[in-house]
């Protein structure tokens, strides 16, 4: 988030009281989670407009706009709502030879990197007896699906107090309200 | 088949190619440029076509230029340019070149005015190592030795020393174009280009230099 913040400079800020605003009534379950994260986009998709609006009367050049446009075209139109704390199954896209499946990989999302386009998540697992954490671009098409399996209560933004414990205090409290 | 495009560079931003990679990307507004003059070897003792880029206003523009760029349309235009051809009869005075003539895929060369740096030490300017920082050391971003003493009594021409770095026309080769969107003008160019967005590029197809292989190389 924060490079994007410098990037676009003053812009995002209508964004992000968007964003506040929408993720507060969110409910559990999977379906509304989607729902709502529709809604927050198709807000953020007006929030990006009116800074646009204000520019072109100052700038008529745009260049910025233009480079928020060719992002935009790139991002996923459905992306769930993934907080830190979330265990998550992401659906990853492996071609070997010609052939092209979806591998799902299950953890504990434990660090939500950069905005935008550039956004990543960082999740979390133990494979077989070795934790294993995997970086995803969530607008990335290798990424095909993310599904939220169960939400998170932490106290963090990044959890990686969770490499160094090992076994039941590994766990993430459950939350209900989103 | 493309001869030339001006451009202005936009920025740098990312792409993701058809095997989901992320692919570091400028995006260029390139176009539409007007042809604003057919060189032949009749006439100039070579055959170029040049064209003009950057619409402008009647107050920035003087008289001589304002009669050379009007005879080919009416849109005043900023920065001229030209690109050798061998075959004039393809090209007609007054048409618009744009980035369809560029297809995705193809290696272009991206030339500009680098980012200025004003006067820059050794280190910036020639990638010169540091001395150590601490220990008593005074001897911080300082050159070093520039050469021997009485015998030859004199520095070497070409020593490199510090001045002025940046601002100058670089090339930058063998770029690919990884998209190319008609509607926006928009050529979006796998790497990073000379100078800073707004900055005017000269982008051409891929020139071979030397023995390397552009298009067979890593790209």
């Amino acid at each position: 988030m924060k490079s994007y913040n410098s990037f676009f400079g003053k812009s995002i800020e209508p964004r992000m009281t968007a964003d506040l605003t929408d993720t507060s009534p969110i409910e559990e379950g999977n379906k509304e989670g989607t729902k709502n994260s529709k809604e927050s986009l198709s807000n953020q998709g007006k929030a990006s407009e009116s800074p646009a609006k204000k520019k072109s009367s100052t700038n008529e050049n745009g260049s910025k706009e233009l480079i928020k446009e060719f992002e935009l075209s790139q991002q996923k139109k459905k992306v769930p709502e993934v907080y830190v704390g979330d265990t998550v199954k992401v659906g990853v896209r492996i071609s070997e030879g010609n052939k092209e499946r979806v591998q799902p990989y299950e953890g504990v999302v434990i660090a939500k990197r950069h905005g935008g386009i550039n956004q990543t998540i960082t999740v979390r697992r133990i494979f077989q007896g070795v934790g294993v954490e995997r970086i995803f671009m969530i607008h990335s098409p290798q990424v095909a699906s993310i599904k939220v399996e169960r939400r998170g209560k932490v106290r963090r933004a990044k959890l990686f107090y969770l490499r160094e414990r090992v076994g039941k205090a590994t766990r993430v409290k459950q939350r209900f309200d989103r | 088949m493309s001869i030339g495009i001006l451009g202005k560079k936009l920025g740098m931003s990312q792409f993701f190619d058809e095997q989901g990679r992320s692919v570091p990307v400028t995006l260029i507004e390139a176009g539409p440029c007007r042809i604003t003059q057919l060189k032949s070897s009749s006439t100039d003792g070579y055959s170029a076509v040049q064209i003009g880029f950057g619409v402008t206003r009647e107050k920035l523009v003087n008289k001589p230029s304002k009669g050379h760029v009007g005879k080919s349309g009416e849109d005043l235009l900023r920065h001229l340019r030209e690109y050798r051809v061998e075959n004039l009869e393809v090209y007609e005075l007054g048409s618009q070149i744009t980035v369809e003539s560029f297809e995705a895929g193809q290696k272009v060369d991206v030339s500009g005015n680098s980012m200025g740096r004003g006067f820059a030490g050794y280190q910036k300017r020639h990638g010169f190592s540091r001395g150590p920082m601490s220990h008593g050391s005074k001897n911080h971003r300082q050159p070093g030795s520039t050469g021997a003493g009485t015998t030859p009594g004199r520095i070497y021409p070409g020593k490199r020393m510090a001045g002025r770095y940046g601002g100058k026309k670089i090339t930058t080769r063998g770029l690919t174009i990884m998209k190319i969107d008609n509607d926006k003008n928009l050529l979006v160019v796998k790497g990073s280009v000379p100078g800073k967005p707004g900055s005017l590029l000269n982008i051409r197809p891929a020139k071979r230099v030397g023995s390397q292989n552009i298009s067979g190389g890593k790209g």
